[in-house]
């Protein structure tokens, strides 16, 4: 699909949200009222871009925790957002029982997610499986960091995916830490899309703060394995414009230089100048969006906010199948 | 109605269930034209096609973790671990997803799975091809474990164990596969998960067992009649949801209690068993809860010598009946 002008607004509008929202739980963080927040800024165009290439409720999304933009793209709404982020009984993830940013929406065909990195990635392959056996038209799209990709479940669940050539898109969101560890001390490798070849299929580098190019790179791979060809691996160079998350201190591993410089790459202000050089935003209507989107976020938190807590005694809930009474 | 063994019968329960839901499918280690290394699925791949007899890669987290991918994508999966042994590349997958997908997403998800497993000793598989492994998983809420012990059982668990809408380990002991015959009637039937059974009625006390343990414990219930003892012998069948009214039953009606079981004695399926029998039934015992068990020590030795004095065996079960009888 080739994107029209109206697509560019809608991927502009959906990061500016993205990156609202999540300034806003740091704000809420502080205030004390959100006990944890980990953050999507700086991969916003690879989560816009990405997500924007599958078709929601139809395609299969297996996230990991800092994908928000991922979330928002494929249907999730700031108010989803926040009554995770403070743990509300009506918390579409979980009902307030994970930690927040441990996404899931079961009508949106978004998986559920743990905490321990990359055990969610063989889900992914399982899921391409179960496409392939039943005939499906679906493709099934899963992410991690490259701090993850050291993981042996990313190993196994792309050698399942080569040996069966499952509709299968592996994104790793490449940051450059593991919370502290730079990628220098992860793998010998520059890039981990070079892996793919060991597994018998495409890898691919792309520019995560170059919005328009994640999505014609994923666009491609949803295309290819639409068709039955098979999984791509693609990697997105992103940015962690933030801490890990907020128990952690960045500058105790990052020099003040790095973290000057990384603004400057802001894939946000990127896209951005973009829209305002090809004439599709102006200083008006980006001013226009940017109210909208804050009312949508105020709004959220109002409502989650005031939302209410679990109950106690749904504790021992869910732990098997509930017969109806 | 046909006699068949162990093996053959979950063989039977399978293809039944594969020939009526075409959701359900097997994955594993040499499935498929091997038919498994013990050969529980011998035939399955002709019948159904590589796709719904997959030979998997060797590597047993994927295994587990793609078949709870697939099972949320609403397929019945079955996976085979080729050992018990070799369960543990993906104890993580088990216990930190499959017994937690429910639960953490506050029942929107759900992992209807079955992992096969064949464990236990006897069979000269030293330390990575005896162990029995149930009490690492039946500690897990969000699992359901089992443990079948006879040919009829075997066939009707595995086929409500393929049904359930929870993840449930399916424990074989490979020394029973061949070892065991019995009628298994050819219609449709279930054994209900979570019901246990009483294998041999007796007054004078009560063994609560399952695998190979169960078969010596009911051959030393037989030398026991024989010396005037009346053993009741409980097959608990599921380990997790335990079906603590049978056992609790039993108990009150004997007053005595002997636990086997092949794995180590520390911390093993027997010590949650003994926990509950004297929380809720002290008043009715009669004497100790006695345990007979595996040995402490890290896993199963190869020569034969060290092997026996691993495992129990009818002979220690029955010491232990008789000291037990003594009180
Ligand atoms: C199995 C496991 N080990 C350690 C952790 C703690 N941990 C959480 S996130 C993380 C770093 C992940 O880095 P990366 O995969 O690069 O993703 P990023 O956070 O940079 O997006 C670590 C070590 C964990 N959650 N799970
Ligand atoms: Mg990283």
């Amino acid at each position: 699909m080739q994107l029209e002008r109206d697509d560019l607004l809608k991927m502009y509008r959906l990061m500016l949200l993205a990156r609202l929202l999540d300034e806003r739980t740091w704000q809420l963080n502080r205030q004390g009222k959100a006990p944890f927040v980990i953050s999507c800024q700086g991969h916003e165009a690879a989560q816009v871009g990405a997500a924007y290439a599958l078709k929601p409720g139809k395609d299969w999304v297996v996230p990991y925790y800092r994908d928000l933009a991922v979330m928002l793209t494929i249907g999730f709404t700031p108010l989803d957002h926040m009554l995770g982020l403070l743990g509300r009984a009506d918390d579409p993830n979980s009902g307030g029982r994970q930690m927040p940013s441990h996404y899931s929406h079961r009508k949106l065909n978004i998986v559920t997610h743990s905490s321990p990195t990359g055990s969610q990635v063989p889900h992914a392959s399982g899921i391409g499986l179960a496409i392939k056996m039943r005939g499906d038209d679906a493709v099934v799209w899963t992410s991690f960091g490259e701090g993850t990709s050291s993981q042996g479940d990313v190993h196994e669940a792309m050698n399942l995916a080569g040996v069966y050539n499952l509709p299968v898109i592996f994104f790793c969101e490449n940051n450059g830490y593991a919370i502290s560890v730079p990628q220098k001390k992860q793998m010998g490798i520059e890039n981990v899309a070079d892996r793919a070849a060991g597994y018998g299929f495409p890898g691919v580098v792309v520019d995560g703060t170059d919005v328009i190019q994640v999505y014609e790179a994923t666009a491609a791979a949803v295309e290819r394995a639409r068709r039955g060809e098979g999984p791509t691996l693609i990697e997105a160079k992103c940015l962690r414009l933030t801490a890990h998350s907020s128990d952690d201190n960045e500058r105790t591993y990052r020099s003040p230089d790095e973290l000057k410089a990384i603004r400057s790459q802001d894939p946000i202000t990127r896209f951005t100048d973009y829209l305002m050089v090809e004439g599709i935003l102006d200083e008006a209507s980006q001013k226009r969006i940017r109210e909208e989107v804050m009312a949508q976020i105020n709004e959220a938190t109002v409502m989650a906010e005031r939302a209410p807590l679990p109950d106690p005694a749904t504790l021992e809930r869910h732990v098997y199948a509930e017969h109806e009474a | 109605m046909p006699e068949m063994n162990l093996l053959e019968a979950i063989r039977a329960g399978i293809d039944e269930m594969m020939a009526a839901d075409e959701r359900v499918y097997i994955i594993g280690e040499d499935v498929g034209k091997r038919g498994g290394v013990f050969r529980v699925t011998e035939g399955l791949v002709d019948k159904y096609g590589e796709m719904r007899v997959i030979d998997s890669p060797l590597a047993e987290s994927i295994i587990v973790g793609s078949s709870i991918g697939a099972a949320m994508y609403g397929m019945r999966p079955i996976a085979e671990i080729q050992f018990a042994d070799f369960i543990f590349p993906a104890f993580n997958q088990i216990v930190s997803e499959a017994a937690r997908i429910r639960y953490r997403s506050n029942g929107a998800w759900d992992v209807p799975m079955v992992i096969r497993a064949p464990f236990g000793g006897g069979i000269h598989g030293a330390l990575y091809h005896s162990q029995s492994v149930e009490a690492f998983f039946a500690h897990v809420p969000g699992l359901k474990v089992v443990v079948p012990s006879t040919p009829y059982d075997a066939k009707g668990l595995i086929k409500a164990s393929i049904e359930d809408p929870d993840p449930v380990l399916f424990f074989e002991h490979k020394k029973l596969y061949r070892l065991i015959k019995g009628q298994v009637p050819e219609e449709d039937y279930r054994v209900p998960i979570g019901v246990a059974d009483v294998k041999r009625e007796g007054s004078d006390m009560t063994v609560l067992s399952y695998g190979l343990t169960l078969h010596q414990s009911l051959e030393a219930a037989e030398q026991l009649s024989a010396e005037g003892v009346e053993v009741e012998v409980v097959d608990l069948r599921t380990l997790r949801p335990l079906d603590k009214e049978t056992i609790l039953n039993s108990v009150r009606k004997t007053g005595k209690v002997l636990i086997a079981y092949e794995d180590n004695r520390f911390l093993g399926y027997g010590a949650e068993l003994a926990a509950i029998i004297s929380e809720e039934v002290f008043e009715h015992l009669d004497g100790p809860i006695m345990r007979v068990a595996g040995a402490d020590v890290p896993a199963m030795p190869f020569s034969p010598p060290l092997e026996e004095a691993f495992m129990p065996s009818t002979e220690k079960i029955a010491a232990a009946m008789r000291e037990l009888a003594g009180y």
